[in-house]
């Protein structure tokens, strides 16, 4: 079975600099791929180009093997989700901002799934809440489930709980490996935290200069 | 220019109330002439400024008026080909408020000509302005003026909030949504932006201003309860030339922040701030 997502020589230049430089990478379903890296070194460009929120200078995406040049980008963004690092809601309620992706297509919102996925984020009875209110842990969780609501075939993360502080940033971390277990997600996590990486990751892909450096399991890259 | 304007601008050039606006001219900067005194024995920054300023504000209008003098004795169909040059120099000023969009010179002359050209075409037809080059000069360059501010405004908020919500808007990118959808609440907010002026105005009409068009309607003779009526009329034309204006070019506009494949085009976010 080939793989569910393929990043094919991807490469991003922004004047003259190539920020992510010919990068191939395979993801295979329901695993869980981690880049780390130094700052700088591409990894969040790296997603943003996954889920084609930047165009590639060169190189290309295929996701279950079409070039994702030839599907829709809306199609792309919904069927690879990305969590930002930061939360980055939009004013309004808790149940508007998770609910995004049905009102943004103009579709039938299902409360039912939200009020699901909010029991799921430890925010139930939150629906009413504005986000204003809500603390950075919280912030994080709605952004979550926002991007879990509309069904992603892969999961970006990118660095989830950078922002967060310790005792939170566990719990969100506990959060996303408790999903990743019971849903089978495939995921992609940028992340800063060698720990995490190896924590959450089944493969782990080094970046250094806008390419990968090492590739390989988690005792052969981190150790 | 024909021989009929030309004699009239010249009889208006050596009519003797050009004397007495000169006069009047006179005390108006001795009063002035108080302010810069303030503003030099207190080393204020300004003075210099102030100076040119008002130099360059009475040699426009002064010549403003000249032109309006020939205007008014040019034949009827010169009053298109001077409000086109008004909307279009309207659009140049007011563009570079959004300078960073690409083509929105272009979109904001299309926009104040279709939102003050239309005002000014129905209420033309309505019998509102009447068509006499004196009318349509002075009444079509305040709607244009208005559509120029309004469209000002808006460029100004509309690039502010993109710079400033990127993360936002990419989030609703992210989980499928338009650029059009993506930027809704940002373009409605400053579309609002744009015509709070406008608003506050009419809400203050008559008290706690009084315009200068139904000042002077006064002044001359008029009503004063038809000269309200009429400021009133001429202040809806301004909203509706200014909402007509704002809304036409974030329409315009908003396809023009995003790339084909429906990205946040990052050169612009660049230029925006820059």
């Amino acid at each position: 079975m080939g793989p569910k997502l393929e990043a094919d020589s991807l490469t991003r230049i922004v004047d003259g600099d190539p920020i992510v430089n010919s990068v191939s990478l395979r993801v295979r379903e329901s695993t869980v791929v981690a880049i780390v890296g130094s700052s700088g070194s591409g990894k969040s460009s790296f997603l943003r180009l996954l889920n084609r929120l930047d165009e590639p200078t060169a190189g290309t995406v295929y996701l279950d093997g079409t070039d994702y040049r030839e599907i829709d980008p809306q199609t792309v963004r919904r069927r690879i989700g990305l969590i930002p690092q930061d939360a980055a809601l939009s004013r309004g309620t808790v149940f508007e901002n998770v609910s995004l992706g049905a009102r943004m297509r103009d579709e039938p919102i299902d409360g039912v799934r939200v009020g699901a996925l909010l029991e799921r984020m430890g925010l139930e009875g939150y629906e009413d809440r504005p986000v204003e209110e809500l603390s950075g842990g919280e912030r994080q969780r709605v952004s979550i489930a926002r991007t879990l609501y509309v069904e992603p075939e892969v999961l970006l993360l990118d660095e989830p709980t950078a922002h967060l502080d310790t005792a939170i940033e566990a719990q969100i971390e506990d959060l996303l490996a408790e999903l990743i277990r019971e849903e089978s997600l495939t995921c992609v996590l940028v992340t800063h935290d060698t720990a995490q990486a190896r924590r959450l990751g089944q493969r782990i892909v080094e970046f250094d200069d806008g390419r990968i450096v090492a590739e390989g399991t988690p005792e052969e890259v981190l150790e | 220019m024909t021989d009929a304007a030309l004699e009239t601008f010249v009889e208006q050039a050596t009519d003797p109330v050009i004397l007495t606006g000169f006069v009047q001219i006179i005390v108006a900067t001795a009063l002035a002439a108080i302010v810069l005194g303030v503003v030099y024995a207190r080393n204020l920054d300004f003075g210099r400024e102030a100076v040119t300023t008002s130099g360059r504000g009475l040699i426009q209008v002064v010549a403003a008026g000249a032109v309006i003098g020939v205007l008014l004795a040019a034949h009827l169909a010169w009053a298109t080909v001077v409000l086109a040059f008004m909307i279009c120099v309207g659009g140049w000023i007011s563009h570079k408020r959004g300078g960073a969009i690409p083509g929105v010179f272009r979109t904001s002359v299309i926009s104040i000509g279709f939102g003050a050209g239309l005002v000014i075409v129905m209420m033309t037809l309505a019998g509102a302005i009447e068509t006499t080059m004196r009318d349509l000069i002075v009444i079509g360059s305040m709607i244009i003026a208005n559509a120029m501010k309004t469209n000002s405004l808006v460029l100004d908020r509309f690039t502010g909030e993109l710079a400033s919500n990127r993360a936002e808007i990419e989030a609703m990118l992210s989980v499928g949504g338009s650029p059009e959808q993506a930027i809704n609440q940002y373009v409605s907010t400053s579309v609002y932006a744009s015509i709070i002026p406008i608003l506050d105005s009419i809400k203050s009409l008559g008290i706690v201003q009084i315009p200068g068009l139904m000042a002077g309607m006064i002044i001359a003779g008029s009503n004063p309860i038809y000269a309200a009526q009429y400021q009133f009329v001429i202040m809806l034309m301004i909203f509706a030339a200014g909402g007509l204006t704002v809304v036409i070019n974030t329409i315009l506009i908003s396809r023009r922040v995003f790339t084909d494949a429906k990205q946040l085009d990052g050169d612009v976010l660049e230029e925006i701030d820059v």
